[in-house]
């Protein structure tokens, strides 16, 4: 980890739902090629602090910086950064009616206005990268749930982002897919990319992060090297947290 | 017969008092009214044979149906565009183009069909052609040697103004209910689609032409379909315009004839079958297989 300026800085950032307070004043900086896990408790705002770095989720109070792009109202901006930073959702959200090679084709195509065929070639490229180059012709639905999520891996590592964001990538998987998608995740982190990924699944943190980040009620409680974390956390909630956690 | 062993001392029973009642109605018409039926003089309204062409042409009722039919083409494809451009403003990011939607849908949803159709003739269709000076291109357009060709798109061309009015006023009528479904389609489009097609940086076209109208699409033909039934089934309306349509074509024969019962019976026949062929026909697409869920 170099001390160049980071790839993502988050200052003060506030985020409301009505009077609800989401997010409350949380600063966090990522370095380029960082690998950055967020845990914590369910409704204490992890989702809703990766989904402001894609500005999924509009940010109500203080400034994120993303690749020395600020985010704000404006659109030019937010579509450079958009490409920059690809996300993996819980419930993949891979699009039904396309193939698989044309849901990993659709952003090129689209947003980087590659031609077809060498957007072709780049996705059989990333089929291969997370192991189901064979699965291309087929339709979401006609996959594993494990599978669906590579595909949904690829489709966003079409975009060559420089960052990647991952909501709890395998909440949603049977326990004996899990350890695909993270296989391909921890194959990706030995790439360089810089990673924020929302996870309960302790082992795949030790095993790559650089920092752990632990939420509550809307703020970052908790910032630590993964082994200070699980041996010794500092503030209390982190500790009862991961009893809770590592009790399974 | 496996379906008449079926039936229950009960269905008869219906059965039987249906067959009186049907009965009386009858006999009201025929004896205490002192009703005449002529049924023999209906054939010749819906085709006959013409001397002078020495052919068989379509009498005043299949004119009017297929006045009925062109109207109702038409008018649902314009309805269809209108209704997607609708559909889409209700789901829009901006609040002013929200607000317009919803306005025009309320207003269409609020006020008697038969005072719309009124608003529409005498504010909009009236001007239009008149701004357009449509009434003159027709005209020059039924004098000229192509006319015919013209007429099979859109019958007696000298009628054309009136029915392109019709053909207005119900698409614009009818936008509103196409306008509702497109919505329901979209909204059935689970967020994370969206949110996906955001999250690659699309832009908020190519998310709806490429992710959200694509599915919601599929959700929306069946209901569509029967809409389309319902547009040919108000489409009678527009014969309070003058647009001469089979409802228009069954009046002025009533009059003109007196065969009241024998003509509305005809007409009634006329739409329930055209009707009822085309949910048969929506039926049969709707079960062929699909190429996936
Ligand atoms: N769109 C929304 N509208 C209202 N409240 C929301 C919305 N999204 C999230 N919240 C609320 O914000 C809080 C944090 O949500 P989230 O970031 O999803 O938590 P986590 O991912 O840590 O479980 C929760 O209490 C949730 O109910
Ligand atoms: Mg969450």
């Amino acid at each position: 980890m170099s001390d160049t300026t980071p790839i993502i800085r988050m200052i003060n950032v506030s985020k409301l739902f009505g009077d609800f307070v989401a997010l409350d004043d949380v600063s966090l900086s990522v370095a380029a090629g960082e690998r950055v896990v967020i845990c914590g408790p369910s409704g204490s705002g992890k989702s809703t602090l990766i989904r402001c770095i894609n500005r999924l989720e509009p940010h109500d109070r203080g400034r994120i910086i993303v690749d020395g792009l600020e985010l704000d109202e404006d659109m030019a901006n937010l579509r450079s950064v958009r490409q920059e930073v690809g996300m993996v959702f819980q419930q993949f959200n891979l699009f039904p009616h396309l193939t698989v090679l044309e849901n990993l084709t659709l952003g090129p195509i689209r947003v980087r206005r590659m031609a077809r065929p060498a957007a072709e070639a780049l996705a059989r490229q990333y089929l291969e990268r997370v192991h189901i180059p064979e699965q291309a012709d087929k339709y979401p639905g006609q996959l594993s749930g494990g599978q669906q999520q590579r595909v949904a891996i690829a489709r966003a590592l079409c975009m060559e982002p420089r960052i990647m964001l991952f909501d709890e990538p395998t909440s949603a998987l049977d326990p004996e897919m899990i350890k695909e998608v993270l296989d391909v995740m921890v194959e990706l982190a030995g790439t360089g990319m810089t990673m924020l990924c929302v996870t309960h699944e302790m082992g795949f943190a030790r095993k790559v992060a650089d920092r752990m980040v632990f939420m509550e009620a809307g703020r970052i409680v908790e910032t630590a090297p993964p082994e200070a974390f699980f041996t010794a956390p500092a503030s209390p909630r982190a500790r009862l947290f991961l009893d809770q956690v590592l009790e399974h | 017969m496996r379906g008449l062993r079926k039936l229950h001392w009960l269905d008869w029973a219906i059965l039987a008092l249906l067959i009186l009642l049907a009965g009386y109605v009858w006999l009201r018409i025929d004896g205490t009214l002192n009703y005449k039926w002529r049924w023999q003089i209906i054939p010749q309204f819906l085709i006959r044979y013409d001397e002078e062409a020495g052919g068989w042409v379509g009498g005043t009722l299949m004119v009017g149906l297929f006045n009925t039919i062109r109207i109702s083409i038409m008018a649902s494809l314009l309805a269809l565009i209108l209704g997607t451009i609708l559909g889409l403003a209700r789901c829009a990011q901006n609040l002013t183009i929200r607000l317009l939607a919803r306005t025009y849908l309320e207003f269409l949803r609020n006020i008697p069909g038969l005072v719309v159709i009124f608003i529409f003739y005498f504010f909009l269709s009236e001007q239009l052609i008149a701004a357009f000076r449509i009434e003159d291109w027709a005209r020059d357009i039924a004098r000229g040697d192509n006319a015919w060709l013209w007429e099979i798109f859109f019958g007696d061309m000298r009628r054309f103004p009136s029915l392109i009015s019709g053909v207005f006023v119900l698409a614009l009528f009818e936008s509103a209910f196409v306008g509702e479904i497109v919505r329901a389609g979209i909204q059935s489009v689970p967020k994370g689609q969206r949110e996906a097609a955001r999250a690659m940086g699309l832009s908020w076209t190519d998310q709806m032409r490429f992710v959200v109208l694509p599915q919601a699409m599929r959700k929306v033909v069946p209901p569509l379909a029967s809409q389309f039934i319902m547009l040919v089934k108000d489409s009678a309306i527009v014969s309070l315009i003058s647009v001469q349509d089979l409802t228009y074509r069954t009046v002025e024969l009533v009059t003109s004839t007196r065969a009241i019962f024998e003509a509305w019976i005809t007409t009634a026949l006329i739409y329930g079958g055209l009707c009822f062929g085309l949910s048969l026909l929506f039926r049969r697409l709707e079960q062929k297989p699909g190429r996936r869920s």
